[in-house]
């Protein structure tokens, strides 16, 4: 029988509780053990050298001295990664940034790796490497990496999208548009138009944990990795490919995840330590510092956008467009293009177009960052929206509202809308008591929309009950912000017994089907409706259990609260079976009850918030306070709503760094100046107010309890509703992000000197 | 038949039309038939290309199939954080 | 480099270790006692997921050299449970959901316990500026302040 994924309303006994996540006992008293916990016996060192240089030529790596240093075990360059993605693009972006191959990309690039007995013969080790470089001219910018008189990173990247494709190489490695409608058309019918440009800086995701792993390469083709990742398949995958290793004779297992973000979704030194413990012939422990997560993996794009909106009198927008230019590193992706996507995904349009340009530069391989992409593209079209609202004499938040997308509503990206929760997130910012606090003298209130797809994929799940009728859970999506909980309230619904009977694991990837990572908001979602199905498997097990034990049809056993019922007039008589007692007597009516599932979770629900701050600007240094802060989103379904809470107030948090403070800044030499969390300053527990929270539930008609995804969306509107906040407050249209005090003052200044 | 709507980007490798119409039952034929008709497909498919049926977006379930009156949207596959 | 004979107290217990004169006490608590419950997110004294009690004072052990240990006393979030008792801090962390990917959690505990210490009684501000030497990229920290409070209360009526 197929699992009927569908919506149905129900009234729910865990799902929507709150209980302490099974995982916390362990984080809250230091057992928890992450990537850089785990040991073993006769492990290595391992160290990288990276490219002082933003874009060089290596024209010789000299290991003899370093290989000669007593203690060192294994020195690797490129050679001993050789190329085996076969024509892959994405896999050699991947290879190419884990190890330089021929040419040096960006400032802090691995050249060569050591395994060594200590981490001070390592270090030793790393400096007796001696390479050759050719510097070569470089560029960081986005909008300087466009220009004709640009170095070129790559001799061999044309222009993908465009027709002709052009003949000469550039760093714009591909042009894509969306939108639909006549824009001219639609601007010939606006009475106001505003047309702005905007740069965002490049921010990272900034997890506490750096990249950790432990490596054991075996002579006999297996191998072992434990490792810090938001996705063991996922990483499985890539070091197979690398390594030209069989998957399933590669174990990985995920160690608890100290924060990713989007920033553990591909291997970054993984394959460099099975590299040297193949070589080594010894487990290799491979941990990055603070300075090597900055300058070597994945940041987000810095990016530049023009956004033009026209609109009628009666505030009805008639046309929007947008191009935006996203920086991706050394490699292409499609960063760009998920900007084009979502940029005015919260509104309806019936004239659109979006342009996104991949442009290469030397910096860091891009990663994703949380619903990566569209926090720029909001800033930018959110301020547009806010300063057409003004032009018309309109609310902000009515002016959106009469433009907001609903069910039926042709997309920016394509398709039509089902039910969604952007109207409804605006209508309880409007009425959310926050709307009408007031606000003292260089104070400002802000507010803007967000929009996120959603994701699901692969999903394999694992329920086992225990003769004593306890549940074990195992799953594949590993848990960043408390899925063990919501997933055993999951179970526990499903099943019928106490949430306290569940017990979830993260199965290694030897013990369980394949995972796509958690990404894309999926982790909760996909892995909630794999859970449901082996449960209902399971269910199915112990209705033909307990028909067993009457001797009556299974048809006619029903799952009522945890029980076996049975159903009709003639069996009267018979007590119900509980889990416990069907499971007690297992071995003797067929075995173990276990229930699986494997599926791919399609029909994620796409997801919508409205945040509203206050900001205090400070008109003498340009310093700013966030005094108030407000998230409304729809979650589908709140499973466990405390962590749905603690989405909305994290993502909002990083969105805040992201809109005042954080950057990268490079100086001429293109190396990156504040690779540390002293110069990169995150927000602190000072920085920031309480941030208050609403979740809304509008049901996702493709999961039984409606479930949307959470994780992503939070982090889409802060930039914009802080950028109209300090614009409310000091008078003056914030174009660039992060909003520093030295920019808010320029702009104060600038404006003052008219 | 269906009327498959494709995104800017594959739309030009079909000589620049956005909407075709495709005897196709489920996800995975209208692959197969897309790629016979316009080879210049092929990288586009085996890169990932996700199916918007009526908005629901598919990544994956290749043997989803495709109501003749729905809304079948062609877009890249996504990623996410 | 001859090793540094060390004797001092962690959590209560007397320990006695050798350790290299450049290494910190984050590494020898991490790689020579296992004591895993302190980490390094920085190596730099910025983000505090290192954060011991070195003689009744919050330091970075990132910071910290191993041989200053000697004749000291250490505290670390391995010693702040009774035995099966949790701290009040701890609990309340639980409760309050004041972690998500819980590593900062250990630093965060131990700042929190050396505040409530020097101030029983700590209003929100003193509480967000008593933890700003902790970062923390999860939570955006609302429970994680509301979680402190909550202890504090407890802590005060006990």
């Amino acid at each position: 029988m197929g699992f009927d994924p569908r919506y149905l309303e129900r009234n729910f006994t865990s799902v929507g509780t709150r209980p302490v996540r099974p995982d916390g006992l362990d984080k809250v008293t230091g057992r928890a053990r992450y990537g850089a916990d785990f040991n073993m016996a006769g492990q290595l060192v391992g160290a990288i050298l990276r490219s002082p240089h933003a874009h060089a030529r290596i024209r010789n790596i000299d290991t003899s001295k370093a290989e000669k240093l007593a203690g060192v075990k294994a020195v690797v360059t490129s050679a001993d990664l050789p190329d085996l993605t076969d024509g892959n693009a994405e896999m050699y972006a991947i290879l190419d940034n884990c190890m330089a191959r021929g040419k040096a990309l960006y400032d802090g690039h691995a050249v060569a790796a050591v395994a060594a007995i200590d981490a001070r013969t390592a270090r030793k080790a790393l400096k007796l490497i001696e390479i050759d470089y050719e510097v070569l001219p470089h560029v960081t910018d986005v909008d300087e990496a466009m220009k004709p008189t640009a170095p070129v990173l790559h001799e061999t990247v044309f222009t993908e999208g465009v027709e002709p494709t052009p003949d000469k190489p550039s760093n714009v490695a591909k042009r894509t548009q969306y939108g639909h409608g006549d824009i001219e058309a639609g601007f010939g019918q606006a009475d106001f138009i505003v047309e702005r440009s905007f740069k965002t800086e490049q921010t990272h995701q900034g997890y506490i944990e750096p990249h950790a792993c432990v490596a054991n390469a075996n002579s006999d083709g297996t191998a072992d990795l434990w490792v810090c990742t938001q996705g063991h398949f996922v990483y499985r995958q890539h070091c197979a490919e690398l390594l030209g290793l069989e998957v399933s004779k590669l174990r990985v297992t995920s160690s608890e995840i100290g924060g990713g973000f989007g920033g553990k979704t591909h291997v970054w030194a993984e394959p460099v330590a099975l590299a040297l413990s193949r070589k080594a012939g010894r487990p290799v422990k491979l941990v990055m510092t603070r300075d090597e997560v900055f300058r070597a993996s994945g940041p987000t794009s810095a990016t530049s956008i023009d956004v033009k909106i026209g609109a009628r009198k009666d505030g009805t927008i008639t046309a929007a467009t947008a191009t935006l230019r996203y920086s991706c590193g050394p490699w292409y992706g499609m960063w760009a293009e998920l900007g084009a996507m979502t940029s005015f995904a919260c509104y309806n349009l019936e004239n659109v177009k979006t342009v996104g340009y991949e442009v290469l530069v030397n910096r860091p391989k891009v990663a994703a960052y949380r619903a990566p992409s569209a926090p720029m593209a909001a800033f930018a079209v959110e301020s547009v929206i806010d300063e057409l609202a003004k032009k018309l004499e309109m609310d902000a938040v009515e002016f959106r509202i009469r433009n907001a997308a609903r069910e039926g509503t042709r997309s920016s990206y394509g398709p039509v809308y089902g039910p969604i929760g952007i109207g409804p997130t605006l209508e309880a910012a409007k009425n959310h008591p926050h709307m009408k606090a007031p606000l003292g003298k260089n104070q400002g209130r802000g507010m803007a929309c967000g929009f996120w797809f959603n994701f699901g994929g692969q999903t394999c799940t694992d329920i086992n009950i225990g003769p004593d009728g306890s549940v074990s859970l195992a799953v594949g999506t590993m848990d960043v912000g408390g899925s063990r909980a919501s997933l055993s309230m999951v179970a526990a619904e499903e099943l019928g017994i106490p949430y306290e009977n569940v017990k979830a694991v993260v199965a290694d990837t030897s013990s369980l089907g394949y995972n796509d990572m958690t990404d894309g908001s999926r982790g909760t979602f996909s892995t909630s409706l794999a859970t449901i199905s082996a449960a209902r498997n399971a269910i199915q097990v112990l209705r033909e259990r307990a028909a067993q034990t009457w001797d009556i049809p299974v048809e006619d056993v029903a799952w009522e609260k945890g029980h076996a019922v049975a159903k009709g007039e003639k069996y009267g008589n018979l007590p119900s079976l509980s889990l416990k007692e069907i499971a007690a007597k297992a071995g003797n009516t067929g075995g173990p009850i276990a229930g699986h599932s494997e599926l791919v979770a399609d029909g994620a629900g796409v997801s919508f918030a409205t945040h509203i701050c206050d900001i205090e600007v400070d008109p003498q240094t340009g310093a700013t306070k966030v005094l108030r802060y407000t998230v409304v989103q729809d979650a589908g379904k709140a499973v466990h709503p405390t962590y749905v809470e603690g989405q909305y107030q994290g993502g909002a948090a990083q969105g805040i760094g992201w809109a005042l403070n954080e950057e990268y800044i490079y100086g001429t030499d293109g190396r990156l100046q504040n690779a540390g969390f002293l110069d990169y300053r995150i927000p602190v527990c000072s920085d920031l107010p309480m941030i208050d929270t609403q979740i809304l539930e509008i049901p996702n008609p493709n999961h039984p309890y409606g479930v949307r995804g959470v994780g992503e969306t939070s982090i889409v509107p802060p930039l914009a509703a802080i950028a109209n906040a300090v614009s409310n407050a000091a008078g003056v249209r914030m174009t660039h992000i992060p909003m520093s005090p030295p920019r808010i003052l320029a702009a104060i200044k600038g404006e003052q000197a008219g | 038949m269906v009327q498959v709507t494709l995104w800017g980007s594959l739309a030009a490798t079909a000589g620049g039309k956005d909407k075709l119409e495709i005897e196709a039952k489920d996800i995975r034929e209208l692959f197969r038939k897309l790629a016979e008709q316009y080879p210049a497909f092929e990288p586009f498919i085996d890169r990932g290309i996700a199916v918007a049926i009526d908005g629901v977006i598919y990544r994956d379930t290749w043997s989803k199939e495709l109501p003749q009156d729905a809304e079948i949207f062609l877009l890249p596959r996504l990623a996410g954080g | 480099m001859a090793g540094v004979a060390v004797s001092t107290t962690i959590n209560g217990d007397n320990v006695e270790y050798l350790c290299q004169p450049d290494e910190t006490l984050l590494d020898v608590l991490r790689d020579r006692l296992g004591l895993t419950g302190a980490k390094e997110g920085c190596g730099t004294g910025d983000c505090g997921a290192c954060s011991i009690i070195l003689d009744d004072r919050l330091v970075c052990s990132c910071l910290v050299l191993g041989a200053e240990a000697q004749g000291r006393r250490v505290e670390t979030v391995e010693g702040m449970a009774h035995g099966d008792k949790l701290h009040p801090l701890q609990q309340k962390f639980l409760e309050h959901a004041a972690l998500q990917c819980g590593i900062c959690t250990p630093g965060f505990l131990i700042a929190a316990k050396d505040l409530l210490a020097r101030n029983p009684d700590p209003s929100e501000e003193e509480i967000r500026f008593g933890l700003a030497g902790n970062l923390c990229r999860c939570t955006g920290y609302d429970k994680i302040v509301r979680a402190v409070q909550d202890a504090a209360s407890v802590m005060k009526g006990a």
